[in-house]
């Protein structure tokens, strides 16, 4: 498929544009939005003589999305998260890193060294880690929040207040938590039920959006909202009476990464980014700004102290276990594709 | 569209007839690469096999078509029965734009009337003042509408205030704000063509009616409303047509809860579900009714002029 589709108008398109971004010094970053500080972009810059140009998406599916439709030769490093790195290596979307090419690959903290999702991080390395759970606002609802249910099966006070990530990996997996089912269950009754949960659950739901997840928690038009770690946090800072929860169910663990894309049009400069991204101090800068966690050793010492306090990084005794987004098979996906549908028809 | 250019001058000059097809060489080349080839592209897309995450395999199949009408269960192995799924997302956004547009129309209508029986120094401010809006993107007027229509918003707060309600409006995330939001991001479009409509408008028609002793109601009727139907018909077109196809309004207004023909297209790409055959399916599928729609309004125009 991929070699018709570079025979169309749109894919010599694009590489032209690959052609005028493989200029001597370029780096072409594919990132998240407002997630790295434009501080640390031109640091990079300063330092290598690097120019560094970036686009940004907003889910790891649009990531994919537009790489599969040919943006792959334009782009030289990506961030996608923990599932991802493993869906875009079985896609081929990857380049393999080399022992040895990178100088810093040791500052990586042995826990995150060899990620089930990357085996001997062969392509990726580690960028920021955290949760997604949910935030509620305390001048709303005082009562317990170490439970699904706020989202699932909420008090009536909360009802018709609650912002979704519009995003179903997120959602599917913390209603499969709430269920106490697999995330990729083949089992006709567990797939019904949750089925019939999310239909029942849709009814006290406001709406669905990640861009806002923080600030419809800031403006009060949303009472409880399904929120990564950091956000929450930044929503806390800019003056939202809320609480991140860490239910008894569990919760959902992410690792975002940076990953060295086929046909990088500059490849050594990506090295020379992800090496850079491999220095205690840079990623901390990243932490700094993000309010996630980085997957370096020896980090801690250019961290904000106030991160390791924040109550979003530090889940209490009772909080249930964290898990990482399964990759599902395709007929098992098929239908969680189908029931995602269901709920937004 | 209006009616507003001269039509199709001859050309009279031999120089300027020689030069005519490169003249329009342009324009057939923009059209090509721009509107033909991808669309050609989509058509094609929807007759092929889909990729498991996105992507195509090169293979014909009617899969795409026959998800967007048959439904077969969860699992789909049950008998097929005609989905309602889809056909229900596209009555609902059909739905909405017509909202809209008639929304559009009983506003547009009058004030197109009003600019157009202004003195023509004063009309060009007029026509100005309704294109000042269209300097901001349409994402940012439609995030600064639901800052206007939200609970703790100011039109909500107002009407406390004087004690037009008790409660607050509760308009966000609802389909009357979706409605809203489409009205006026393509409120222009529903007042230009009516105004030139208008201005071309010879008034003494009115007046003469008048003087035959026509009520005011008739002289709009069979006068005034036969001569400008033209400029309504494209209004209510330019109106309709853009939104039917929004996606923007729906997710930041209505709270994405339920796809319209826009989110669900843009699931199939952008989403985790990876279908672009079917994406292209419902593609076509749109682009048939709207292509129905604009025929069906060429006809009747034709009967008229003929």
């Amino acid at each position: 498929m991929k070699t018709l589709l570079k025979t169309t108008v749109a894919a010599a398109a694009m590489a032209l544009i690959a052609g005028a971004a493989s200029a001597e010094g370029k780096l072409v970053i594919y990132h998240w939005f407002e997630y790295i500080p434009q501080e640390l972009l031109d640091k990079f810059s300063t330092e290598t003589g690097v120019e560094v140009v970036m686009d940004t998406y907003d889910s790891n599916e649009s990531l994919l999305a537009s790489l599969k439709a040919g943006a792959l030769g334009t782009y030289d490093v990506a961030v996608p998260g923990d599932y991802m790195v493993q869906i875009m290596a079985n896609e081929g979307l990857l380049d393999t890193i080399a022992e040895g090419e990178l100088a810093n690959k040791g500052n990586i903290a042995p826990e995150w060294a060899d990620p089930s999702f990357d085996p001997g991080r062969a392509s990726s390395i580690p960028y920021q880690w955290g949760s997604t759970s949910f935030a509620v606002s305390r001048d709303v609802y005082s009562g317990d929040i170490a439970t699904t249910d706020i989202l699932f099966n909420p008090p009536a006070e909360l009802s018709g207040k609650i912002n979704m990530l519009d995003a179903q990996g997120e959602v599917l997996a913390m209603a499969a938590l709430h269920m106490g089912i697999p995330q990729c269950s083949s089992d006709r009754d567990q797939l019904r039920a949750l089925n019939d949960m999310l239909q029942e659950a849709k009814t006290h739901w406001a709406s669905f959006n990640s861009d806002t997840a923080k600030e419809v928690l800031v403006s009060g038009d949303a009472a409880v909202g399904q929120i990564w770690d950091g956000f929450a946090a930044k929503g806390r800072a800019e003056g939202a009476n809320i609480e991140y929860a860490f239910p008894t169910q569990g919760y959902v663990v992410w690792m975002d990464n940076v990953v060295l894309l086929k046909d990088a049009p500059n490849r050594e400069n990506a090295i020379k980014f992800m090496d850079f991204l491999l220095e205690p101090e840079n990623i901390a800068a990243v932490s700094n700004f993000a309010r996630y966690n980085a997957g370096l050793t020896a980090v801690g010492e250019f961290l904000d102290p106030s991160l390791a306090e924040q109550p979003e990084s530090n889940p209490p005794a009772n909080a249930g276990p964290g898990v990482f987004i399964e990759v599902c098979d395709q007929a098992t996906q098929e239908v969680y594709d189908q029931i995602w549908t269901n709920l937004k028809k | 569209m209006a009616g507003g250019a001269a039509p199709g001058g001859s050309v009279q000059s031999k120089t300027y007839r020689e030069a005519r097809g490169w003249l329009l060489l342009p324009a057939w080349v923009t059209l090509g690469i721009l509107t033909l080839a991808p669309l050609t592209i989509m058509l094609v897309y929807s007759f092929l096999t889909k990729e498991f995450r996105g992507g195509v395999i090169w293979e014909f199949s009617l899969d795409a078509y026959d998800q967007f009408f048959f439904d077969r269960g969860l699992f789909g192995d049950e008998p097929p029965r005609i989905e309602w799924t889809y056909i229900g997302i596209f009555w609902r956004s059909i739905w909405q734009a017509g909202a809209a547009t008639i929304l559009s129309l009983l506003i547009g209508f009058p004030t197109a009337c009003f600019i157009a029986t202004r003195p023509e120094k004063e009309r060009t401010l007029w026509v100005f003042l309704v294109t000042i809006p269209y300097w901001v993107n349409l994402l940012i007027r439609t995030v600064s509408m639901k800052f206007l229509l939200r609970d703790e918003g100011p039109l909500s707060d107002g009407l406390i205030a004087i004690g037009a309600i008790s409660e607050p409006l509760g308009i966000v995330n609802t389909n009357l704000a979706v409605q809203l939001g489409l009205f006026y991001s393509y409120l222009p479009f529903m007042v230009l063509p009516i105004y030139a409509a208008v201005e071309r408008y010879n008034f003494a028609l009115s007046e003469a009616a008048a003087d035959l002793y026509a009520p005011r109601w008739t002289v709009l009727r069979r006068i005034l409303l036969p001569v400008v139907k033209p400029g309504i018909v494209a209004g209510c077109i330019l109106v309709f047509v853009p939104s039917l196809g929004s996606f923007l309004a729906p997710d930041l207004l209505g709270g994405a809860k339920n796809f319209m023909i826009g989110s669900l297209i843009e699931e199939q790409f952008k989403g985790n579900a990876g279908n672009w055959p079917f994406g292209a399916a419902a593609s076509m599928i749109l682009l048939t009714l709207v292509l129905i729609l604009l025929i069906a309004s060429a006809r009747q125009s034709q009967k008229r002029d003929g």
